[in-house]
């Protein structure tokens, strides 16, 4: 199973039910035709066919002793003939890169905008979310490590060239794609060619991501974005060192262009226990989006579930979020929200300036949106986001 | 099985026994491996390694009838650089005369494929020896874990075998330094491309460190029948040599080490850096002889190489 987010809080459950189904989203399991759906392989006999699913990678520089660069992302992995990425989805053949995952979708759902989440783009309304395998970084608390620390050919997939995934996304009335649940850096190829047929059809695309990514590549890709939620792990290197294997300057950077880039972004923050969650680490990371990305960035925190390697902590206290929440609040940020605990009134939109509720959401659902003219309806100051298709 | 000898007080820890068995007239006067001279060099090294008269009292110490035994080969390197066809047959004939059914043997790595490009000759079910790649029975759905490495492993490991022999390909690696005992076992994991940073390193250390995997491994008969200095871990035959030869040892550790300087001797002799100079020498040897991991030794004084 894929999701984005467990709900495993004990909140108003029933009323949550009414509110996902209502707007047609299970609960993280979005419900496909069987032409979609890929059902996995019985034990794992019959393989793919490789060859569809195989164009040259974009953003690499080709080295003696067919020997290749990759340029897509900050590890600049050195691949020599017949091996691969990191990330397990490129592969160098004699010298030339390929991606193994265009048109590969392995898991495709329609999910509310809000589960991304992004609370600031079209709120109410759902994308056409997909995924390939594949990832370039492993972070230890991964909720979708089976397809993102997965090669391409041991996860069952569908062949979904980037027209067929317009038509889909039509199909299913959603004004969005959303490339998520797995790492879409590693899918840039794809990506790029989606969001082309999309545009063409009339619907935007979004990407969920851990922006780790080079700035050249960053810029072509996600500069064909129409918004982008970025996983800030962290605001240490050694937290991205150790349980990310990662680093932390180059999401900064990513960050910052995506701001001159005039992207609507907003940053999610995993709250880990005795890993990433105390207070010098809230408040630094506060100040540096206050001065280099402004305060009306949409930042999130929200709460972490045991999985994948990291099994043996406990799932985030709320108070550790409402006090991380606090320490934001106080250097200025305007919209700063809980996630991933359902009811929390953390999770509503309210005006700066007269403190009014403008967005109710309850889950994954906006109940209630209030914002008219892209301003507060009471105070009218003006609310930043995309708030109308 | 004869039980353990009791400890000696005072004597020092036992060597690893690392046997090189050479035949320079292993091709003949051709380039392929003739098959009855292959035979007798096994046969040579583990008579050598086990000190025993007959080949088959050697296998008998390692395996024993009812055994399911997983024979990892390395098919990376195509026809020009995988593990020999020829040894694998030996290997699997010996292990019938020591008692194991021939269908209760599989000849495996990650990916079907890429056995048949070596040569291999696929073949699921009956009563034969068996021979495909994980790739036909999928990885356990579960993790395993161990220090840095997490992952899923083989189904052909964890259900189809409980003893392990593992046979490599003596070449150089162009992130780990070497490619050789220790790091076959990437073979067997969904996901060795998250363990290449750092020279693989710890991660390779870690991987054998796997409970199914260390439980399993009973002995690494490594092919320098054809080894590679460069360039690996593709085929590179420009980078190759025949160096007609068979590393054999119960301690993948010393073995690596001893196969490293190999390939550090004939790197001097064609005019390249070490590794070490290159920026790749295999950290993750001394890694795997470290308290934390004590997969066997990389003293050279712990090491007996006994050339036959």
């Amino acid at each position: 199973m894929v999701h984005e987010f467990e709900m495993k809080a004990n909140v108003d459950r029933r009323s949550f039910m009414m509110c996902a189904l209502a707007s047609g989203a299970a609960l993280g399991v979005g419900e496909f035709p069987a032409s979609l759906a890929a059902a996995p392989l019985p034990g794992g006999a019959q393989k793919q066919d490789d060859a569809q699913f195989t164009v040259e990678a974009k953003f690499y520089q080709k080295l003696e002793n067919k020997k290749i660069k990759c340029k897509l992302c900050p590890r600049e992995c050195t691949v020599g003939d017949r091996e691969r990425g990191y990330c397990g989805v490129r592969e160098n053949r004699g010298g030339t890169y390929y991606s193994l995952v265009h048109s590969r979708v392995c898991a495709a759902h329609v999910d509310p905008i809000e589960k991304k989440p992004l609370f600031h783009y079209l709120p109410g309304t759902v994308a056409f979310s997909l995924a390939t395998a594949g990832c370039n970084v492993n972070c230890k608390f991964c909720q979708n490590w089976d397809i993102s620390q997965s090669r391409p050919e041991q996860v069952p997939a569908e062949f979904t060239p980037p027209q067929r995934v317009a038509e889909l996304a039509k199909q299913y009335d959603c004004p969005t794609i959303a490339y998520t649940y797995s790492e879409p850096v590693v899918f840039s190829e794809f990506l790029m060619d989606a969001a082309d047929a999309g545009h063409a059809a009339g619907i935007r695309s979004i990407v969920v991501s851990n922006g780790y990514m080079q700035q050249e590549a960053l810029k072509a890709a996600y500069g064909k974005m129409d918004a982008v939620k970025i996983d800030l792990k962290s605001f240490t290197e050694s937290y991205y060192k150790d349980v990310v294997t990662g680093q932390l300057k180059p999401v900064l950077d990513s960050l910052v262009t995506l701001r001159k880039m005039d992207k609507w972004t907003e940053i999610v923050y995993l709250v880990v226990p005795t890993l990433n969650d105390d207070d010098a680490e809230f408040l630094g990371l506060a100040r540096w989006i206050k001065t280099n990305l402004g305060v009306d960035v949409p930042l999130h925190f929200t709460q972490f579930h045991p999985e994948y390697l990291l099994k043996n902590l406990p799932i985030t206290p709320v108070p550790t979020l409402e006090r991380a929440k606090a320490i934001a609040d106080a250097e200025g940020l305007h919209y700063v929200y809980i996630g991933n605990v359902p009811g929390h009134p953390a999770q509503n939109t309210y005006c700066p300036k007269c403190r009014k509720m403008l967005v109710e959401r309850i889950g994954f659902t906006a109940s209630k949106n209030l914002i008219h003219k892209d301003s507060c309806p009471f105070c009218q100051h003006p609310i930043p986001g995309v708030w109308h298709t | 099985m004869e039980l353990l000898a009791p400890a000696q007080p005072g004597a020092p820890p036992a060597k690893s026994k690392v046997v090189i068995a050479r035949d320079d007239l292993l091709r003949g006067t051709g380039s392929t491996v003739d098959s009855r001279r292959m035979l007798a060099l096994l046969d040579r090294a583990m008579q050598t390694l086990f000190d025993r008269d007959h080949a088959n009292e050697a296998w008998s110490r390692l395996v024993r009838p009812g055994d399911k035994v997983g024979v990892k080969v390395n098919a990376l390197g195509g026809r020009g650089l995988s593990s020999n066809l020829q040894l694998v047959e030996a290997i699997c004939e010996r292990l019938q005369e020591a008692g194991t059914k021939a269908g209760d043997i599989v000849v495996w790595d990650r990916d079907s494929d890429e056995l048949e490009r070596a040569g291999f000759h696929l073949s699921m079910g009956g009563n034969g020896v068996q021979c495909f790649g994980t790739d036909r029975v999928d990885y356990e759905q579960e993790l395993v874990a161990y220090g840095s490495v997490g992952s899923r492993l083989s189904r052909i490991l964890t259900q189809r075998c409980n003893v392990l022999i593992n046979v490599p390909v003596l070449k150089d690696h162009d992130g780990a330094g070497v490619t050789i005992a220790l790091k076959n076992m990437y073979g067997v994991i969904h996901n060795p491309n998250k363990y290449h940073p750092n020279g693989c390193n710890p991660y390779i250390a870690d991987v054998n460190m796997l409970p199914e995997i260390r439980s399993r491994m009973r002995l690494t008969l490594c092919d320098a029948t054809t080894a590679q200095y460069e360039g690996g871990p593709a085929y590179k035959p420009e980078y190759s040599w025949k160096e007609n030869a068979l590393l054999v040892s119960q301690d993948p550790v010393a073995l690596d080490y001893t196969g490293w300087r190999i390939i550090e001797r004939k790197r001097a002799e064609k005019g390249l850096k070490t590794l070490e100079a290159e920026g790749r020498a295999p950290h993750y040897i001394a890694t795997a002889a470290d308290a934390g991991h004590r997969l066997g030794t990389n003293d050279p004084r712990r090491i007996a190489v006994i050339e036959v």
